[in-house]
């Protein structure tokens, strides 16, 4: 086994544990861990199985076929940032709602105050 | 274009919105002018300023709200929208605190929306003669829009970039759930026109600004009318919530 096919098993290995690792201790939510796993798991797969990889390369025209592994890495990444591009726009909204909510309960609450009485006065 | 017709204002609702940042010396003049002439709700919607614009609008009268921060004038703008929509109110009227708009043209803005003429009503500084001067890349800005307006939604605007409006309940819900952030006069063309509202323009006189920075400075203007188009053209196609 060639030593790139080594360290691109043992990369894989290790940030499929190590996001594995962040799930069960709570620091990262399942829905952004699919893809990190689903990623690690392609690189692992080609890593092990070379015959694949070489056969996919060859198929596609890439002429060495680790390099086939950084595109599968970069794709992953793309992927994965698209989602993150994705998640800050949904957070945004929510920030954006928050805000609004706050803005008009602050306003109800401030007018029950001023009320002969306010909270007290029931 | 809309006649100049005195107008018997009717009580109770109608709000008048104003969206503030950083206008403490400003607002108070603003919200006082527009209670004294009208006999309508003024809410002052406090966009995060950090000085006493909050204070000075409560002073002067009016309902404030206050965004727990900055959020940019199209999240400002439909905060009150959202409060207009929960109280009740039949027709919202929205003007700058700045004193860039007339408060005494507020009413003929209003007109055709209580009138029923149209759903919406927007102040245009361009027509008939209104004396506003603007910087050469706001100009263009301002051609640019209205090309794209007309060319998208047929209609037939001379100022698409104009933050003086009225709209009426119908408006005010879907603007509640539907508004754009960051520069939302432009794109409120392309909504209107999902909805097929009538909107209409009457002539209103705009100054330059007595206090503070405009939103749109020369070396934003590029950046400005790259994003405006860009979610103008988007929101030709955006699914409506």
């Amino acid at each position: 086994m060639s030593r790139v096919a080594l360290i691109s098993i043992g990369a894989s290995v290790a940030l499929f544990l190590y996001i594995l690792e962040m799930v069960r201790r709570r620091k990262l939510r399942e829905e952004y861990s699919i893809l990190w796993l689903s990623g690690s798991l392609v690189i692992l797969v080609l890593s092990v199985k070379q015959e694949w990889l070489g056969r996919i390369s060859q198929a596609i025209g890439i002429a060495y076929p680790p390099s086939f592994l950084f595109l599968v890495g970069i794709l992953f990444i793309l992927l994965i940032l698209i989602h993150f591009s994705i998640a800050i726009s949904k957070l945004h909204n929510m920030n954006k709602k928050m805000a609004q909510e706050m803005a008009l309960m602050e306003n109800a609450v401030r007018k029950i105050e001023e009320k002969p009485g306010g909270f007290t006065g029931t | 274009m809309e006649q100049e017709v005195p107008v018997a204002p009717e009580a109770g609702r109608v709000l008048v919105v104003i969206p503030a940042y950083r206008e403490e010396k400003t607002i108070g003049a603003v919200v006082s002018a527009a209670r004294a002439q009208y006999p309508y709700d003024v809410l002052v919607v406090n966009d995060g300023s950090p000085d006493g614009t909050s204070g000075a609008a409560r002073t002067a009268g009016a309902i404030v709200l206050d965004l727990p921060f900055n959020l940019g004038i199209g999240g400002a703008v439909q905060s009150a929208f959202l409060y207009a929509r929960d109280r009740g109110y039949d027709a919202v009227v929205r003007i700058d605190g700045d004193g860039q708009h007339e408060v005494e043209d507020i009413g003929k803005v209003l007109e055709p929306v209580i009138d029923g003429r149209a759903d919406a009503c927007i102040g245009s500084r361009f027509l008939g003669y209104t004396g506003y001067r603007g910087s050469i890349p706001r100009i263009f800005g301002i051609h640019h829009f209205r090309w794209l307006v007309n060319l998208f939604t047929g209609y037939r605007v001379t100022d698409p970039t104009s933050g003086f409006f009225a709209i009426n309940r119908r408006l005010v819900e879907f603007y509640s759930a539907n508004y754009p952030s960051d520069y939302p006069e432009v794109d409120a063309y392309i909504l209107m026109h999902r909805l097929n509202a009538r909107a209409v323009e009457v002539p209103v006189r705009m100054y330059a600004r007595a206090e503070g920075k405009s939103s749109i400075t020369t070396f934003k203007a590029v950046y400005y009318m790259v994003k405006v188009t860009l979610s103008f053209l988007i929101n030709c196609i955006r699914s409506l919530g």
